[in-house]
């Protein structure tokens, strides 16, 4: 399989998801363009370890999905706190600390 | 093989647009899953069966599950309509840019294809995640109770806050 096509594939999940931080006003959204970019960096590593016989390469991508969802996680336990909290899940509504 | 690929780059890609450009929060989730669906496609065609699986079980069994209820739950909060979205002009200028970046760095670089020499064995993964790579590996399973516990902890020290009111 050639690697140019995936490569500029995984670019394309990156930049997309470069994207989404920059735009979506809701917390969740800004989640899910990071999962986005994660998914962009694990086939990244799988791509290349592919490429070059390399065993740890898929050990990281395991990492970086075991990462993810830990981040989901507490991600999506301080979106709750914040809704409940400021009443809001719009990330630049989020202004408690503001001065 | 070339055919399959291509096929799932094209829903990944569709999927990716979607999750950052639909205003439902709900169809953006579903798209996310459309594309962690993809990308594990892709594992399976780069041989990375156990990866696929786990991206599977982990990706759209757990986290989707999770960020799906986290939309319903705040749902309410956002009301009907969804709030619009900023700078979408230099936002899509910023990462259009990366993009070229990232693209005219790597496209003249030459590797062989992959597939020319052995795929990696699952129990070479194995012996490396308890042998070589040990220290990250339980590093990882300190991090899941972390975060597991601070989960609860966030969640539930709302409620108890909110019950006082």
């Amino acid at each position: 399989m050639p690697v140019q096509p995936l490569l500029l594939l995984s670019h394309a999940l990156f930049s997309l998801g470069v994207y989404g931080i920059l735009t979506r006003r809701n917390a969740v959204g800004l989640l899910l363009a990071v999962e986005l970019i994660l998914n962009a960096a694990a086939l990244n590593f799988v791509l290349f370890g592919r490429v070059f016989a390399h065993v740890q390469a898929q050990a990281f991508a395991l990492f970086i999905i075991a990462l993810a969802a830990c981040e989901a996680v507490v991600g999506l336990a301080i979106i709750l706190a914040l809704s409940r909290h400021a009443k809001t899940v719009l990330a630049d509504q989020a202004d408690l600390l503001r001065g | 093989m070339l055919l399959a690929s291509a096929l799932l780059a094209l829903l990944i890609l569709t999927g990716a647009v979607w999750v950052v450009t639909l205003r439902n929060l709900f169809r953006a989730a579903l798209s996310l899953g459309l594309v962690l669906l993809g990308v594990a496609g892709l594992f399976l065609l780069l041989e990375a069966e156990f990866l696929a699986f786990a991206q599977i079980l982990v990706y759209v069994g757990a986290v989707l599950t999770l960020i799906i209820f986290a939309v319903m739950l705040t749902a309410k909060l956002q009301g009907s309509a969804a709030p619009a979205s900023r700078q979408q002009i230099p936002a899509a200028a910023v990462s259009v840019g990366l993009f070229a970046a990232l693209a005219s760095a790597t496209q003249p670089l030459v590797w062989p294809a992959a597939g020319s020499s052995a795929a990696v064995s699952l129990v070479a993964l194995g012996q490396q995640l308890v042998t070589t790579l040990v220290l990250p590996f339980e590093v990882i399973s300190l991090v899941f109770v972390a975060a597991a516990v601070g989960a609860i902890a966030l969640a539930a020290s709302g409620q108890s806050e909110d019950r006082q009111h």
